[in-house]
């Protein structure tokens, strides 16, 4: 027989770690949302990632980089955010309660998520106003860049950004999921 | 350049199964389990403080053979070992575990980890809370021990037995970066 950690060991020293408040991160992968797979992170302070990104690894390593190495995977921290997800992605939740982590962002990019933070569920404005909204009306190309790099999609409604002539125009997730967001929301039909 | 510090998912993913094998060939499966959780929650509490990624095998097993040090000193006499399958193609410290066993614990530590786990005397003197050179005296006088015990006993073991280890010992010392 082989001895390898059993499940249960697994996961009640994932449990313990988180427990005793010894991560930087905790994530979790939810595989099989409307979706897609995502990966979610949050720390202390809140919600600090959501990537469609399959593979994790370039994902750990980035949040190692932003806050701190130890990065694990624990569910229990991150049950509120998927609850949250679940809900949202059902049709059943219009807003998210959670908090954000976005230290490391710059202020630009600070300014700009928490104007993207106002525009509601069902609504959608454009890369211009959004620009306009937080200080630089002709900065609508540096919001796109903002967009393309929200670190929280879906609970920061990128998706919810299009072009002046109403084009979706471009989505980090890919433009599909970004579809099926607005269409989720009956923003689009 | 130095290593970075991988996520501790990664360097947990890499190390849990041979830190897990390692401490149940020292105190069985039971006790293993709490130690299994002990060594990585104590990795965790260091990982922070860590400078570079390298030799991160050997401070896993450091850290887990400090715990079965700990609870040895803790709870004497020492739990028995668990039985050990003999199928061929099994890792050294598990043919090396028999032959450990009536040694003293400081002495068995270093011989496992010199010769089952492969790690250079700095490293196991790390772990053993004390010196390089106590944990080479260590080992060998564990060896010339093995040896002499199976002088009466030549059925069991032949000073041959012993496996060689792969590499010669490393001169860096994870421990020194805390």
């Amino acid at each position: 027989m082989i001895d390898s950690p059993t499940f249960e060991l697994d996961e009640r020293f994932r449990a313990a770690a988180a427990a005793e408040g010894l991560l930087d991160v905790a994530y979790d992968v939810f595989d099989d949302t409307a979706m897609g797979p995502l990966l979610v992170g949050v720390t202390d302070h809140g919600l600090c990632r959501i990537s469609f990104d399959p593979n994790p690894e370039r994902e750990l390593e980035q949040l190692a980089r932003v806050y701190g190495p130890r990065v694990l995977r624990s569910t229990k921290p991150i049950e509120r955010v998927h609850r949250e997800l679940e809900e949202y992605l059902e049709g059943r939740r219009r807003d998210f309660d959670v908090e954000l982590d976005l230290r490391g962002q710059p202020d630009f990019y600070v300014r700009v998520l928490a104007e993207l933070a106002r525009v509601g569920y069902g609504e959608t404005t454009t890369y211009g106003t959004l620009a306009a909204r937080a200080g630089n009306p002709r900065a609508a190309r540096a919001v796109g860049t903002v967009m393309n790099r929200n670190p929280v999609p879906i609970v920061l409604p990128c998706h919810r950004v299009v072009g002046a002539n109403g084009s979706l125009t471009g989505y980090g997730g890919g433009l599909h999921r970004k579809e099926l967001l607005l269409r989720l929301e009956g923003a689009i039909l | 350049m130095a290593v970075a510090v991988p996520p501790f998912e990664t360097f947990y993913e890499s190390h849990k199964t041979e830190v897990f094998r390692f401490l149940v060939s020292r105190i069985g499966r039971d006790r293993a389990e709490d130690a299994f959780q002990e060594t990585f929650l104590r990795a965790l509490r260091a990982y922070e403080r860590l400078e570079h990624g390298e030799h991160l095998r050997a401070w896993a097993l450091t850290i887990a053979n400090r715990i079965v040090l700990d609870g040895v000193r803790r709870q004497r006499p020492q739990g028995t070992m668990p039985d050990l399958v003999t199928e061929d193609g099994r890792p050294a410290y598990e043919e090396l575990a028999p032959l450990t066993e009536g040694l003293p614990p400081k002495e068995r530590a270093a011989v496992v980890l010199r010769y089952g786990y492969d790690l250079g005397y700095d490293e196991i003197g790390t772990a053993l809370g004390s010196t390089e050179a106590a944990a080479r005296q260590a080992a060998s006088a564990g060896v010339r021990r093995i040896r002499s015990q199976s002088g009466d006993r030549p059925q069991t073991f032949a000073p041959g037995d012993l496996p060689t280890p792969r590499r010669s010992p490393a001169s860096a010392n994870p421990e020194e970066q805390q």
